[in-house]
């Protein structure tokens, strides 16, 4: 395959922005012998080098996304335990049985929730912080480190250590509310205050993630525009909310959908501190399928409920990418 | 005039000291500071100050015990150098796959190119814990519970990492794989030898981001693995945990530092690059 190559000579022709389109492509100007046929029915040395290449990552991605994601949609029409050998095709009934539950409204509550306030409090946070560390101030470099530094420690180490700061009886959370004269919240076994915390913990890692990706994207936005959005007192509310607000757009929408799925995916921090309970608690769908699949070791059920929840994540995402067409300005 | 950013200087000689900005900046830093301190401290107690009620803040001396118990209760040595192998031979090959892929998308000829970018983009949108069961069922017939291949081989695919790459490639200049070409060198040495040292500083952020991701990664490695010593450090933390029915919490601190020491360490080490690794995906949009 040798190149035509015009490069330094025909300096003249208008060279084809072709990007980096390989070797054979069409020489835009001049008129070449048969070069296009030659792209029409690719060789076999092409797809051996596409394989080459791709190839492994894309049977991988086949293998253990594809493969399973479609499997899961099988095992959910059955009635089959992990590891057993028998399984009874029951059609529909695992997403009847989710339905009519009566731990589910508690299941889908928790997880709207939990996710509402992990991705909406992790983006308003998030945008705060990284407005205060876009300011010119002395340390904002050492304090924006700082900020990010929990994003890359392990969820369960985290989930560990706060779980000692919240210990209702020898806690630092219990010791600073005795300050001020308040008994701690039980944590550990109020359904509702175990979620909050949870919450809390799940920010504090991640919020770090969002403010960083806000604070890359204020720093391409006019440094005036911020400036006078941020001094001018009285009308600063609105300028930023009429300059700033809508050049973050394709940012808050990035962040809405990578947040929005590890959110719905969180795991470390649910099992370090409070494996799903108490009474369900803190149970996620998503804890919920770890907990029917491997716990109960219904797998069959728990591929139902991983069906639901992969359909409205779906829905979700487009619903997003079609709104963003509408809305948001690049 | 005091618009100019070269006249910055000046412009903020007349505005106030923004106190406001920086008691937020303090109690943030605060916020995220302090839990760290108290697990340190907390690993350096007795059971005595652990568990004394007015709180006790500082540990009276600093000695190791809780450390010791931590490595003696379970097999910690182990567990850094599954946690250390399953990490670099992880992300190793998916930044080989990605790096791969991102080529053949990029720069070779093929009619099915926008099917395998289709195809490796929608597998960003399907969470691990959708396909567990099925990935279980899978690696349990392979035989590979409890084993490094079955631990590694699952979430091995590079999605996120052929997307960061394809864009980093498509920003490179046409001329550099011209010469390379022009030096007859077939599309392997091209990508080894002339685009991956000219995208080092891309490659290597991305890399640490996914040595992190690896080296945290616990709800696989908490399903393939049921033997003490194959577990990874986030696994064998818990396992810490369930030890008894009353968490020890002086020792299960000094273990909590024991792994996330070296990630802050290395994070403090690499923020920058760790950083852009972070924005990469982002800002390019």
């Amino acid at each position: 395959m040798e190149q035509v190559t015009d490069t330094p000579v025909v300096s003249g022709g208008p060279r084809e922005r072709t990007g980096h389109r390989s070797p054979p492509s069409t020489p835009a100007a001049g008129p070449a012998p048969r070069p296009v046929q030659r792209r029409r029915r690719t060789p076999w040395k092409a797809w051996l080098l596409f394989l080459l290449f791709a190839g492994p990552n894309v049977a991988l991605l086949v293998i253990f996304t594809y493969k399973p994601l479609l499997q899961s949609l099988y095992y959910s029409t059955l009635q089959w335990n992990i590891g057993s050998a028998v399984a009874m095709p029951v059609g529909f009934q695992n997403y009847a049985d989710w339905f009519t539950d009566p731990t589910t409204p508690r299941i889908i509550a928790v997880t709207l929730v939990f996710t509402l306030a992990t991705v909406g409090g992790g983006m308003v946070i998030g945008l705060l912080l990284a407005l205060v560390l876009n300011r010119r101030l002395r340390g904002t470099g050492a304090a924006r480190t700082v900020v990010v530094a929990p994003y890359v420690l392990s969820g369960v180490a985290v989930g560990l250590l706060w779980l000692f700061v919240f210990d209702p009886n020898f806690g630092v959370t219990a010791a600073l509310l005795r300050l001020v004269g308040l008994a701690s919240p039980d944590w550990y076994n109020d359904p509702q205050w175990a979620l909050a915390m949870v919450i809390v913990v799940y920010l504090w890692k991640n919020v770090g993630y969002v403010a960083l990706i806000y604070l890359a994207a204020l720093q391409s936005v006019p440094r005036d525009l911020v400036e006078a959005a941020s001094i001018d007192g009285a009308t600063s509310l609105r300028s930023f909310r009429s300059i700033v607000l809508p050049l973050l757009g394709p940012t808050t929408f990035f962040l809405a959908i990578t947040t929005l799925l590890t959110s719905l995916q969180s795991f470390d921090i649910i099992q370090a501190m409070t494996k799903g309970g108490p009474l369900g608690g803190t149970t996620t769908m998503m804890y919920q399928i770890y907990q029917e699949g491997f716990q109960s070791g219904r797998a069959g059920y728990s591929s139902a409920v991983a069906t639901i929840l992969f359909a409205v994540l779906l829905l979700v995402t487009f619903a997003q990418l079609k709104y963003v067409d509408r809305k948001v300005h690049y | 005039m005091g618009a100019t950013t070269t006249q910055a200087g000046v412009a903020r000689r007349r505005t106030p000291t923004p106190w406001g900005s920086y008691l937020t900046l303090a109690v943030a830093v605060a916020v995220m500071v302090l839990p760290l301190v108290w697990m340190v401290l907390a690993g350096f107690k007795d059971p005595d100050e652990i568990y004394s009620s007015p709180i006790q803040w500082l540990p009276a001396t600093v000695d190791a015990t809780n450390y010791a118990s931590a490595i003696n209760a379970v097999p910690f040595g182990n567990f850094f150098l599954n946690s250390a192998i399953t990490t670099v031979i992880g992300a190793g090959l998916k930044m080989m796959l990605g790096l791969t892929t991102a080529y053949a998308l990029v720069f070779l000829d093929f009619p099915l190119k926008k099917l395998v970018f289709g195809v490796v983009i929608f597998a960003l949108l399907v969470p691990q814990q959708i396909v567990i069961i099925p990935n279980y069922t899978l690696v349990a017939e392979l035989g590979w519970i409890n084993t490094y291949q079955g631990i590694i081989v699952p979430g091995l695919a590079s999605a996120f990492g052929t997307f960061l790459f394809r864009q980093h490639f498509l920003t490179l200049p046409a001329s550099i794989l011209e010469a390379a070409a022009l030096d007859g060198a077939g599309h392997w040495t091209r990508l080894w030898r002339f685009l991956v040292p000219i995208s080092a500083p891309t490659i290597a952020a991305v890399a640490l981001v996914s040595i992190v991701a690896e080296w945290n990664e616990y709800l696989w490695p908490l399903l393939v693995v049921d033997r003490a010593e194959m577990m990874t450090l986030p696994v064998g933390l818990t396992l810490l945990q369930n030890n008894d029915g009353m968490a020890d919490w002086g020792v299960l601190m000094a273990a909590t530092v024991l792994v996330t020491a070296p990630v802050l360490i290395a994070f403090f080490a690499l923020q920058k690059r760790i950083v852009s690794g972070l924005t990469a995906g982002a800002v390019t949009g």
